[in-house]
């Protein structure tokens, strides 16, 4: 069942690099292989593949999106390709329905020693705003684990190659720039934290810095 | 097919490419951590790109005609995202994106594969012109609907139309030279690079006067001069791999190039338009497949044409 997985997941990665042409831009700092939560922007629903392609393999296996269950478990394929082979942390966005913390079961797949994919935004952003505020959860998932390391990226032009509600992508050379990684302080508190990480991930979009849109 | 001369071709190639990387690497210990250190790092990688590419043309010759088709749409459908991605396309332009991508790119190429010469040189400047902006429009979106309208159509041009004139060189049909028209495609090939190499080197090594500033800080006057001049001496010298005599080769090249200069230069206005250096960082050391591919587009539709006006029966 796990060769099945992976034969997947390189057929997901594959389709998403003919597509995108996906580039990871390291911009601060290399790729370190230290449990790391990525928290990214949110365009589309392909966001975390694209992280997920450019990212380093010895990396890869060990990093989880977490992703919304009342998305990934409404058919039986996307059940699968949660599960089995992008092997996410299944949250459950309404409050209402749920019988588990979101936080704590990021938590427990941090302590299980995996990293972390994260859209702290919540949500698909398909406003004018370049980037939504943060929900809370990234602050609380920082006040158990204060010594995880939080790298900040920017996906641009998903939402682009695959809008919201179209079914064909269409080919867009999209690329992820990694920032340098932040931690909470002491003493720093919730509106501080998410402010701080959210000016992080912006001042990697292309809008902040001109000439880092297109690569070298 | 001739594969004597393709070997010969690619054995002349090799060598040149086997210089290129010993002057490199001597150059690399030379200048060490010196102030040209960017520059030598970055000629490297061009070499080392250089090989990458011999590597997968010699791999399409030696297939033949499917070989070059697919790896010019290859080439094709590369430089059309890269395009895209540069324009202000946007959500209503969905369908007609799609359907220039994944209908109009592969159907030229089939078109052009199976000899349609009628349908294959309207296909996009008639049929796709017209029926483009129809999709868009019916989609209602207003704003900015001509520059949208008009960028795709000359992504398509570029990116397809004109890159698709090199396979079609295949198709000619040349007296006295059957069965060796992939070597047209390699003396074109041949002669545009080398004069974009050439120019490069020249300009490196005398280049003073800058052509135009605003566009290219690196096209020089003498690297204009130098390098058309000896890539049109290359062209003239290849005469023999064409269906030319010495003279008519000679002319061809300096054609060539000259089209070559300015395909780079009308693209290079097209990036500082768009405030981007490079139209991609997919080739290590040359940008994108358009910053390659610049010179072959404004070149082989005139060679082709040429060609196809005073040889082809």
């Amino acid at each position: 069942m796990r060769l099945l997985g992976y034969m997947v997941a390189y057929l997901i990665i594959g389709f998403a690099r003919f597509i995108t042409a996906v580039r990871g831009n390291w911009r601060d700092e290399a790729p370190r292989d230290v449990q790391t939560i990525y928290f990214a922007n949110h365009t589309s629903n392909g966001d975390f593949i694209l992280v997920w392609a450019v990212l380093p393999p010895r990396l890869r296996w060990k990093t989880r999106p977490v992703a919304a269950a009342d998305y990934w478990l409404t058919s039986p394929i996307r059940s699968y390709i949660g599960r089995q082979v992008i092997n996410a942390v299944l949250i459950d966005r309404r409050p209402e329905a749920r019988d588990r913390d979101p936080v704590d079961q990021m938590v427990e797949a941090l302590d299980g020693g995996a990293s972390l994919i994260i859209f702290p935004e919540g949500r698909r952003n398909d406003t004018q705003e370049a980037l939504l505020p943060f929900k809370t959860g990234i602050y609380h998932v920082a006040r158990k684990r204060p010594d995880i390391r939080f790298v900040p990226v920017w996906i641009e032009n998903l939402n682009r190659a695959l809008p919201r509600g179209e079914v064909i992508p269409i080919p867009y050379i999209c690329t992820c720039t990694f920032g340098a990684a932040i931690h909470l302080q002491d003493g720093e508190n919730k509106e501080a934290f998410l402010t701080r990480a959210r000016e992080a991930v912006l001042a990697l979009s292309p809008d902040a810095t001109p000439e880092m849109a297109h690569g070298s | 097919m001739d594969h004597e001369t393709l070997m010969i071709l690619m054995i002349g190639v090799l060598i040149v490419l086997a210089v290129a990387s010993l002057i490199g690497g001597v150059l690399a210990m030379r200048v060490g951590d010196g102030p040209n250190r960017s520059v030598v790092e970055n000629l490297n990688a061009r070499i080392w790109a250089w090989w990458v590419m011999v590597a997968l043309l010699g791999l399409a010759f030696l297939w033949g005609r499917p070989g070059v088709t697919i790896l010019f749409a290859i080439c094709s459908f590369n430089a059309l995202r890269e395009f895209i991605t540069l324009t202000n396309a946007r959500r209503a332009d969905h369908w007609m994106l799609a359907a220039v991508f994944f209908v109009v790119l592969p159907l030229q190429y089939v078109l052009v594969y199976t000899d349609w010469y009628g349908f294959y040189t309207v296909l996009i400047p008639v049929y796709v012109f017209l029926l483009k902006p129809v999709i868009s429009a019916l989609r209602g979106e207003v704003e900015d609907f001509l520059i949208r309208v008009a960028e795709v159509q000359w992504a398509a041009m570029v990116t397809i139309y004109f890159v698709s004139h090199v396979p079609a060189l295949l198709s000619l049909n040349i007296p006295g030279f059957e069965g060796q028209n992939i070597q047209l495609v390699a003396f074109l090939i041949i002669v545009v690079q080398a004069s974009d190499v050439l120019q490069y080197v020249w300009g490196k090594l005398i280049g003073k006067t800058r052509i135009a500033p605003s566009l290219s800080p690196s096209k020089t006057v003498e690297g204009f001069v130098g390098g058309v001049a000896s890539a049109t001496l290359l062209g003239a010298c290849l005469w023999w791999i064409t269906p030319f005599a010495f003279w008519q080769a000679g002319i061809m090249a300096l054609i060539i190039a000259l089209m070559g200069f300015f395909g780079g230069l009308v693209m290079s206005a097209i990036k500082r338009d768009r405030g981007v250096k490079d139209w991609g960082d997919v080739i290590t050391g040359h940008g994108g497949f358009i910053d390659r591919l610049d010179s072959v587009i404004f070149a082989a539709p005139i060679f082709f044409h040429l060609t196809r006006f005073w040889w082809h029966v």
